[in-house]
């Protein structure tokens, strides 16, 4: 019971504003999880294979590029296909708020956009994560 | 010399001269209530100092401005950062902005053309076209500009690791046209330093890229004469969370690596350094903002000719453009971020910027549509010609509060520049971690500060409303990737390909060597050479950049 949560924030795609990022890494860390993050432009491929071998809890993508609804999405496809598909996986950066329904259509849990307090990400993977870890 | 004998002189001289050849805007500035407004004010008292830390318009240490008459001759130029999707697009935006009213162009390229990959290459997916411009090869360059005589405009293109190629792809657009390169004037990015500490669009390591820039500049030196060969940049820095004092204490100790890097590679101090140009981020605190921009003035026209021994006074003189804070711009009651760039543009101009960037309303959320970049234009426009604080030179100066900022931003700053040469310099500073964990530092003080409501952001921890998501967003269409990867092939299919080989082979011959760079890297380009071709034959000799990670 006593596990903390780990979790992986990444950076999808070839967008360097990591601000927010970074801030979610140490708010997390200070909330008492386990924290890794990727760093810059990773694919897809690389945060999957990040996830699973890290043994995560829930994967965190920011994306302010633009490219949220083609590199999000494979991300999910990719943990699903090597059989992780009860990692969390959530979002956050500059999205519109009329691409999020696609977005969690297509496995993103929640999205947060600017502005969003740390007590809400956190309270939001402290409640999904999967409980059998 | 007095201070009074000073004006005096600064008033038949150094203004005299200027006004004798380029007349100001108007014959008199005036006072609602008809009473002449001075070029400049100066204390009416004699501070020992005032000369050495604050100076004169146009006169070291430019504490007051780098121009005589600042905007009493001429506004600041309007230049609003623009580009997205395909070159077709972009071109019909430039040509409205510059129908507005608009002065320079500025020119914002995609991800994927800033790192240096082709629209095609798999790590493109998802981003051609989508934070600015796609550009694969001369063809687009070549959409991208027609129409738009590029001897009578200047242009700011925001590119750093690919600055050279795009370089090249702009001066064989040029010269389709019938203008040489020394008729060009504009500014590319160019600094590589920032780009590891805050902005991430690097591709090869520093010490490679360093050679890039100083390839940049000894060839602009002798052909490309009037372009500023590049832009070292506080703007990403202070976005990334940093503060103003390290806005302006990283930058110029960028500044001095660059000039460090150029003296090594043989140039001489007064052949560059009057090519440097600067840029900032003008913040929500106005008069912070303002003693920032004067501190920084001073500071490096100090270091170039303390530490430099540069001699020439264009040398000396720190012009920079300057572009309100994205960061501060919020997504809820997007309306509100209009006064938000008010007043960051009163900072910007009572600081005395050379050019200036207003952002758009809707950018937290979103590319800025048409609209919104118009009332951003606007902005600029209603303090320029509305307010009257371009009616005086540095109006502000002489205030109590902002001369003690600018003397305390000025020390502070140049007690971080120390620390970064003991640890031996900006280039190793940024690979100790030193320079991005002091920014992430501030940036995280200052969220949690706005979570505790302890900084008050308007709309977001305090007075917030219900809102509907907005509507009527700018969005970039998937198909550009598609008709991008199309242009590419047709290009492929129609250029000399063995000719395309034997360039690539050059640049890759002069890569291993010490051979300039750039005379190459045009001769590619012109017989239509891939972006991602040129910059992936330099990356096999230059290696790529890793990200050292900081938390």
């Amino acid at each position: 019971m006593s596990q903390k949560i780990r979790v992986l924030i990444a950076k999808p795609g070839l967008d360097g504003h990591d601000r927010g990022a970074k801030f979610v890494a140490r708010a997390l860390r200070d909330a008492g999880m386990e924290v890794i993050y990727t760093g810059l432009r990773q694919t897809p491929e690389a945060i999957a294979n990040a996830a699973i071998q890290e043994d995560v809890d829930a994967v965190g993508l920011s994306i302010l590029s633009g490219a949220h609804n083609t590199l999000l999405p494979k991300v999910v496809e990719i943990l699903k296909s090597k059989g992780a598909e009860d990692i969390l996986v959530f979002g956050g950066g500059v999205i519109p708020e009329s691409d999020i329904p696609f977005l969690k259509g297509q496995g993103i849990k929640a999205v947060f956009t600017p502005g969003t307090p740390s007590e809400e990400f956190i309270k939001f993977i402290k409640e999904n994560v999967r409980k059998d870890g | 010399m007095s201070i009074s004998a000073e004006f005096a002189k600064w008033k038949e001289g150094a203004y005299g001269k200027t006004v004798a050849k380029f007349p100001e805007r108007k014959q008199v500035f005036k006072t609602s209530f008809n009473e002449e407004i001075a070029p400049v004010y100066v204390p009416g008292f004699e501070d020992p100092q005032y000369l050495e830390t604050r100076g004169l318009p146009g006169l070291y240490p430019f504490t007051r401005g780098v121009q005589s008459t600042m905007y009493r001759g001429k506004f600041w130029t309007m230049r609003q950062y623009a580009g997205f999707g395909t070159a077709e697009e972009s071109n019909k935006r430039y040509k409205y902005l510059l129908g507005a009213g608009q002065t320079g162009l500025s020119v914002a390229f995609d991800l994927p053309t800033q790192i240096g990959y082709d629209s095609d290459h798999p790590m493109s997916d998802g981003e051609v076209g989508k934070v600015g411009v796609a550009i694969d090869s001369l063809k687009d360059m070549e959409i991208l500009f027609d129409g738009i005589p590029l001897g009578e405009v200047s242009t700011s293109m925001t590119i750093n690791s690919t600055a050279g190629v795009l370089l090249a792809m702009y001066i064989a657009v040029a010269e389709k046209q019938g203008f040489t390169p020394d008729k060009l004037n504009g500014t590319i990015q160019n600094d590589i330093l920032k780009e590891y500490i805050a902005r991430g669009t690097y591709r090869f390591p520093p010490k490679p890229s360093m050679r890039l820039i100083t390839d940049i500049f000894e060839y602009c030196a002798k052909n490309v004469t009037k372009w500023n060969t590049i832009s070292i940049s506080g703007y990403h820095i202070r976005e990334a969370g940093s503060n103003a004092v390290q806005e302006v204490a990283f930058t110029i100790a960028d500044g001095i690596a660059y000039a460090d890097a150029a003296i090594k590679a043989g140039m001489d101090i007064d052949v560059f350094a009057p090519r440097l140009s600067f840029f900032f981020n003008a913040h929500n605190n106005l008069l912070e903002e303002v003693a920032k921009f004067r501190a920084a003035r001073r500071l490096w026209a100090e270091i170039m000719k303390n530490r430099f021994n540069a001699k020439d006074v264009k040398s000396q003189m720190l012009r920079f453009h300057t572009q309100t804070a994205g960061c501060t711009l919020t997504a809820q009651q997007p309306d509100n971020n209009i006064v938000r760039v008010t007043m960051q543009t009163l900072a910007a101009t009572l600081g005395g910027t050379q050019s200036l960037h207003t952002n758009s309303r809707d950018e937290a959320l979103a590319l800025p549509t048409e609209d919104s970049v118009r009332i951003a234009l606007r902005t600029q426009q209603i303090v320029a010609y509305e307010s009257g604080i371009a009616d005086t030179i540095d109006p502000l100066a002489g205030s109590y509060f902002v001369e003690a900022l600018t003397d305390s931003i000025y020390a502070k700053a140049k007690k971080y520049i120390e620390r970064i040469d003991e640890l031996g310099g900006m280039v190793e500073a940024i690979e100790k971690g030193f320079v991005q964990q002091e920014i992430q530092d501030s940036a995280y003080t200052y969220q949690l500060e706005v979570e505790r409501g302890e900084q008050i952001v308007v709309g977001v921890n305090k007075f917030q409303v219900k809102e509907l998501p907005p509507s009527n967003l700018l969005k970039v269409d998937r198909s550009i990737q598609v008709s991008q990867i199309a242009k590419i092939n047709a290009v492929k299919a129609s250029r000399d390909n063995e000719l395309v080989a034997r360039k690539l082979a050059e640049i890759k011959a002069a890569a291993q060597g010490t051979e300039n760079l750039m005379p190459k890297i045009l001769e590619a380009v012109k017989v239509y050479a891939t972006l991602g071709e040129i910059t992936g034959t330099m990356q096999e000799v230059f290696g790529e950049h890793k990200e050292s990670v900081v938390l």
